[in-house]
């Protein structure tokens, strides 16, 4: 069976203002099956968000290429959704309004438009805060909108880049049960990238290990914990010890980044 | 008093007016207290009585809206033709790098300085005095408009992308929307740069307007008409400048949030 999403060789490099260049992402291979949640782990700078930018069509590959349903991706489309680590809502649509952006830009009537978005309104728990604007929102409702906002337009594939990364601890795992809870339900596919060991373990189906940088594969290890996973799971010993594994590969990588620059970055 | 913190509106508009109470009272200490020659200053009652002859018997209210229209009506043509080339130097990189260079030059041109040539050019009509308020305001218009659109946050940028908008949707649905309270901000303050160029225009070469009434009053020593037609302008600024203000908040709620 061929991937829904396929990366063939697919490498970075950045040149400076003065030519030098820095490697961030080394020849990568990846598929993606449809349905598939796979979570990306890696210390930060390893180029996993690159990776992800070049899937979205924000950021171009030095060499290599993307495929999504077979076809080569050339720049950002709707059909890969994304959500970011900032807080990226439009500050003068309300919540309702960021949701509809992709249906009104496709040109759905307004009536479908607020059926979809109220649907999902519904789903990431915001009813009541339709009519607000981002900045009446805290953090986690913001990421709630923009994960509507994504789902609305009914991508192919979600890309998600550390999404819970600037959340306090509580509203993270409430998110992170949220999401996989839509999940669930919709089959989406779903690439999601992080730095969170325990984020990467409970929400992925399959977890792919990245080196320090520049960027490569090291590990893609099934995760074959059954569905739906109540938060529960995390303390069970079937975790613990897929935790434990990734913990100590990711703690090579942290090393070895650290040994490159002693500066800590 | 602590830094930055804030005070209660009531308290604010008291402190407000009480500052225009003050120099009141310090301008008629000077007069009435004879410190200062009539012929140089006149005191704030025989100006009020003066303003109320100009405006009752001598058509004042004519000039006053003469050099309204003048300051509109300039303007809005500079604001209607700055907003599309503004709009698109911040877009597109090519377009600014065509026009920025020569746009900050003109910038710095001193409008009044144009007078001459405009009278030589489109005479002692209205044309000029339009013609002066374009110039003073159409090259720091499309220069604060560009910049304020090319500030666009780039993450909504990328968003709008991934969510399917090509680029004339990202410039009508994120880069106007996003920077369109700013630019209202920059428009009210330029508007009050345009009411120093009506008066200049006014002073040299009119036969109506408040700046025509206030060279007429310098040939007869009539400081107290000069003060009103000055007051009159300050106030009129003052109140174009607070509907401005409210239209803003009006239109844009969601840039008042979070400051």
């Amino acid at each position: 069976m061929t991937p829904l999403l396929a990366v063939h060789g697919l490498a970075r490099t950045f040149t400076s203002r003065d030519g030098s260049k820095t490697p961030a992402l080394r020849e990568t291979d990846l598929g993606v099956a449809e349905n598939d949640f796979v979570t990306i782990l890696g210390p930060s700078g390893c180029g996993k968000s690159t990776l992800l930018r070049i899937v979205a069509g924000l950021d171009a590959p030095t060499s290599g290429e993307v495929l999504l349903d077979g076809r080569r991706i050339e720049g950002p489309g709707a059909d890969r959704g994304m959500v970011f680590q900032s807080y990226t809502l439009f500050p003068w649509l309300t919540v309702l309004d960021n949701i509809c952006f992709g249906l009104r830009e496709r040109g759905a009537p307004r009536v479908e438009q607020l059926a979809v978005a109220n649907g999902f309104v519904a789903k990431v728990g915001l009813v009541g805060f339709e009519h607000h604007y981002p900045k009446q929102l805290s953090g986690g409702m913001q990421q709630r909108t923009a994960i509507a906002r994504a789902l609305a337009n009914n991508p192919r594939i979600l890309l998600m880049d550390e999404p819970f990364g600037a959340l306090d601890h509580q509203t993270r795992e409430l998110m992170q049960e949220l999401l996989l809870g839509i999940w669930e339900a919709e089959k989406k596919t779903v690439l999601f990238v992080t730095h969170d060991i325990d984020e990467a373990v409970f929400m992925g189906s399959r977890v792919v290990v990245m080196s320090a940088r520049p960027g490569r594969i090291k590990l893609d290890r099934a995760v074959p914990i059954a569905h739906p996973r109540p938060y529960s799971v995390k303390t069970t010993p079937q975790f613990s010890e897929i935790k434990a594994e990734l913990t100590e590969q990711v703690r090579v990588e942290v090393r070895a980044a650290q040994v490159e620059s002693p500066a800590g970055r | 008093m602590k830094p930055l913190t804030a005070v209660t509106p009531g308290t604010r508009l008291a402190l407000g007016i009480a500052f225009f109470v003050v120099f009141v009272v310090g301008w008629s200490i000077a007069t009435f207290g004879g410190f200062v020659s009539k012929t140089f200053l006149a005191d704030p009652v025989s100006m009020l009585r003066s303003g109320w002859t100009l405006l009752a018997s001598q058509g004042f209210g004519w000039d006053i809206g003469w050099t309204v229209w003048r300051v509109f009506g300039g303007f809005a043509i500079a604001a209607l033709l700055a907003l599309p080339l503004g709009v698109a130097m911040g877009a597109y990189k090519p377009v600014e790098a065509f026009f920025e260079p020569f746009v900050s030059f003109a910038r710095y041109l001193p409008a009044s300085a144009f007078i001459p040539l405009l009278i030589l050019w489109a005479g002692i009509g209205e044309a000029q005095k339009l013609a002066l308020i374009f110039i003073g305001s159409f090259f720091q218009l499309v220069l604060m408009i560009a910049v304020i659109v090319g500030n666009t946050r780039r993450d909504l940028v990328e968003a709008a992308y991934t969510l399917g908008v090509g680029d004339r949707g990202l410039i009508r649905r994120v880069l106007l929307p996003g920077a369109a309270p700013e630019i209202a901000e920059a428009l009210r303050m330029v508007l009050g740069w345009a009411w120093t160029y009506v008066i200049v225009a006014e002073l040299i070469g009119a036969s109506t307007g408040i700046g025509h009434m206030i060279t007429d009053s310098q040939a007869l020593l009539a400081t107290d008409q000069i003060i009103f037609g000055i007051i009159v302008i300050g106030v009129i600024g003052l109140i174009s400048d607070v509907l401005f203000a409210w239209l803003n908040r009006r239109l844009y709620p969601w840039a008042q949030l979070g400051r």
